[in-house]
């Protein structure tokens, strides 16, 4: 066990701008399940109550405004393609609350407004651009799937199923090469994960022993096409293995275990050690879009989800075990609720983009 | 009976080479699959090895000689044993073409007529450098590369083995593995990787070994990259340089020729640059590396070689958008990019020599097109030739065509006339390559068929 990876000192991230010092190949004593043995030893978060009141209302917030986005897609004010992440909370406010803000990146696929809301980013200007308006983020030229904040160092907001984690891997070399400590973390989903460029990208990233976090939301179905029915391996952080990525999997409808996981995940990774391939198992309320009526799935499957496994539900209730009653829960709730009402008005309110804008933003330069 | 041994073929494209080095003298004794030379080409090192035995009775060529032409005898070999049949062909079999291929030219060749409107005036005295658009491309890198420590570059055998083309010779040794990257074979996803270093703030270039490959990682080259800035309204620049040679080359066959100019020229948010010399590739080589939106530069491996005029200048930088009029004249024009200028050129001195004046355009950029220069141009000679290395549908020509239609219709005392490659993949037995390639000829019948004569 000379070369076991969790021996080696933190100083070789100095070394990691530098690919290739010692190829993983090297390395004989590779463990699948090194990551996961240690996050077994403490699997949940200690949150303090603070945290954990902070991580409901991010939650909330996220549950919120998909609901009212579900709305106004009726009523017919957010066109195209809607993709809500109800249900799928935890995953993001898990790993996202772990973050180092001032120098990790972000990146996911088109089912990014959970993503987004959980940098705190002012969910008007979210909301607004669902309803392609001058406020919104992107000016209302993106849409519900292509949703940026540099400023956060999130990255998208991608609509080709699979492209953000070749494009995840490009921001990891940029922390390498800036040397400037950060990882990045894409998500991506359980149909994503049958996607090459996936595999590509875990090539090199392990060879290059890039500072990248690869989250499989696995929702358990691939738009209609349940992972058993497209995916020859459903456990997917064993995907990893034969680039020697080690692997995690983790309840991803509580809060507290994703955050745990995330903990372990980003010290291997600023540690040097390379890429790691995290699984969060959980489920979407709704339909893959907001176009499609779910009938490849049961009522009673996605009840039991809902009643069981819930994650706002199972944080609320761990809440009131420590001391917050009902009212006070409830309260927060109203608050939310505002917050989204008024950011659905302003979506509503603010103007579509001046036809002018139809021609800026093509190029940077005047050629 | 002698045994000859001739000048090895050592690519598609090798038209001659230098003798580095004999391994053996005349009276050694040699054994199929002896190294007997060491023979070097404008990309690479390559050893002639033995196909026969026999004693090497006379060395025809000496070690050092440069410019030995493909299928020039360099040596004698006396055969042992019995058989002394017909005079074997070195390894790897080049083709038994005379050795004097002429390689045209044109600019070389010219009295220096070559017209530069729109680019930055050279100093007078300015001293110029003969130099091969490989070296060109390189130099316009690593003076960027140098300049500005964001700028790296990756792709497959672009450090170690210096380039399958050595267009990065010589770059790992100046600027190390942190900013000239191996990368497995994997197109799609350094594709992606190097977009997503260039959302992160880097400056890639992205080197694909040739175009064709390209079509696995386009996705990212197009949603990815060229996309980015307009779907987030600004907020997120995508500055990355895909650069490779594109195009036919010398008998690879179908999957690996093929012009993706119009491919791409055909994407809104895409830089598409294909330049013909050495000093325009050098001084857009810099300026797409220096440029905030994502650039396709498309070069040509036929081109690689050839030898231009480079001004000696800190920095010469040329401007996107901006065609070149290579040749001025007054009673034809044509339009070409990349190789196709080359064969423009030398149709224009056929044409000149029968008394008829054609103008000749290098796009340089094909996205943005600067049609004003086409359009002005035509106003002038009221005739319009578009010479293309590429497919006639949907293509640059097309597109130059639709232009002159729609804004240069009044212009015009002859119909636009296209002269592009055969409407067919491209073969690879040498007849039917050349078939349905275009060359000059084909241009010089156009231009005369629009001037009625």
């Amino acid at each position: 066990m000379a070369k076991k990876p969790a021996a080696k000192p933190a100083s070789r991230a100095k070394k990691a701008a530098k690919p290739a010092l010692s190829a993983p190949s090297d390395d004989t004593d590779f463990i699948l399940h090194s990551l996961q043995e240690e996050f077994e030893k403490k699997k949940r978060f200690a949150a303090s109550d603070e945290q954990m009141l902070e991580f409901y209302k991010q939650m909330l917030l996220i549950r919120r405004f998909e609901e009212k986005a579900g709305q106004l897609y009726g009523l017919g004010l957010i066109g195209g393609f809607c993709h809500l992440y109800i249900g799928q909370e935890a995953v993001a406010i898990g790993l996202q609350s772990a973050l180092d803000g001032d120098r990790d990146s972000v990146i996911t696929g088109y089912r990014d407004h959970g993503h987004m809301l959980a940098y705190g980013i002012d969910p008007k200007v979210i909301m607004a651009e669902l309803t392609g308006r001058e406020a919104g983020i992107s000016k209302g030229k993106g849409g519900s799937m292509h949703m940026f904040s540099t400023e956060h160092k999130f990255y998208g907001g991608h609509g080709i199923v699979g492209a953000q984690v070749a494009l995840g891997g490009g921001l990891a070399l940029a922390h390498q090469y800036n040397e400037d400590g950060g990882l990045c973390l894409a998500y991506f989903g359980d149909g994503a994960a049958n996607q090459g460029q996936v595999y590509e990208t875990f090539n090199m990233a392990a060879l290059w022993n890039l500072p990248i976090v690869f989250v499989v939301e696995d929702n358990q179905y691939a738009m209609g096409t349940a992972s058993s029915r497209s995916s020859a391996e459903t456990r997917f952080h064993r995907r990893g293995t034969a680039f020697r990525i080690p692997g995690m999997e983790v309840n991803g409808m509580d809060v507290l275990e994703v955050r745990a996981a995330a903990e372990v995940a980003f010290k291997h990774v600023r540690e040097g050690k390379g890429p790691v391939l995290m699984e969060c198992n959980t489920y979407r309320y709704r339909g893959h879009s907001m176009s499609d009526p779910a009938k490849y799935r049961t009522r009673e499957e996605v009840q039991e989800q809902r009643e069981q496994h819930d994650p706002i539900e199972r944080l609320k209730k761990a809440l009131m075990e420590g001391g917050h009653d009902e009212a006070d829960l409830k309260t927060i709730d109203k608050d939310i609720r505002k917050v989204v009402t008024e950011a659905a008005d302003f979506s509503e309110s603010s103007p579509e983009p001046n036809p002018n804008e139809l021609y800026t933003d093509v190029l940077v330069g005047e050629y | 009976m002698a045994i000859e041994l001739k000048m090895p073929a050592l690519s598609p494209t090798m038209e001659e080479g230098t003798l580095a080095r004999w391994l053996k003298v005349e009276g050694d004794t040699i054994e199929p699959g002896d190294i007997i030379a060491e023979i070097e080409t404008d990309k690479a090192t390559m050893e002639f090895e033995a196909i026969d035995d026999g004693v090497l009775s006379k060395i025809l060529v000496a070690e050092g000689t440069e410019n030995v032409a493909v299928g020039t005898v360099i040596a004698h070999m006396e055969g042992e044993g019995a058989e002394e049949g017909p005079t074997p062909a070195p390894t790897p079999a080049p083709a038994a073409a005379p050795a004097s291929k002429p390689t045209p030219m044109p600019t070389a060749s010219a009295p220096a007529p070559v017209v530069r409107a729109n680019d930055p005036a050279i100093p007078e005295g300015t001293s110029f450098t003969p130099t091969t658009v490989r070296e060109a491309l390189r130099d316009g890198m690593a003076e960027e590369m140098r300049a500005d420590p964001r700028v790296f570059v990756m792709g497959e055998e672009v450090a170690e083995y210096e380039g399958a083309y050595k267009v990065t010779q010589g770059l790992l040794d100046e600027f190390g593995p942190k900013r000239v990257i191996d990368t497995p074979i994997t197109e799609y996803g350094f594709a992606g990787i190097g977009s997503g270093a260039a959302m992160g703030g880097l400056r890639p270039i992205v080197e694909f070994m040739t175009f064709n490959f390209a079509m696995q990682a386009i996705d990212h080259v197009i949603n990815s990259a060229a996309k980015t800035n307009y779907m987030s309204g600004g907020q997120m620049r995508c500055p990355i340089v895909f650069r490779g040679p594109n195009g036919a080359a010398s008998r690879v066959g179908a999957q690996h020729s093929q012009n993706y100019g119009p491919w791409y020229a055909s994407v809104p948010g895409l830089i598409v640059i294909a330049p013909f010399d050495a000093s325009d590739a050098k001084g857009l080589m810099k300026a797409a590396i220096r440029s905030e939106d994502p650039v396709v530069f498309l070069e040509n491996e036929l081109v690689y070689g050839r030898t231009f005029d480079v001004p000696d200048l800190d920095d010469h930088i040329l401007p996107i958008g901006k065609a070149r009029i290579m040749r001025e004249g007054k009673d034809a024009t044509i339009v070409s990019y990349s190789i196709g200028v080359g064969l423009a050129l030398e149709a224009a001195e056929t044409l000149a020599a029968e008394g008829i004046d054609a103008e000749v355009i290098d796009l340089r950029t094909l996205r943005p097109l600067d049609k004003e220069a086409v359009l002005k141009s035509l106003a002038k000679t009221n005739r319009l030739v578009i010479a293309e290395e590429g497919w006639p549908t949907c293509s640059i020509a097309s597109e130059i065509t639709s232009i002159c239609m729609e804004e240069g219709f009044d212009d015009l005392d002859a119909p636009v006339t296209r002269v592009c490659n055969e409407d067919v993949p491209l073969p690879y037995a040498d007849n039917l390559e050349k078939l349905a390639l275009i060359d000059a000829p084909r241009i010089v019948e156009a231009v005369k068929k629009v001037c009625y004569v």
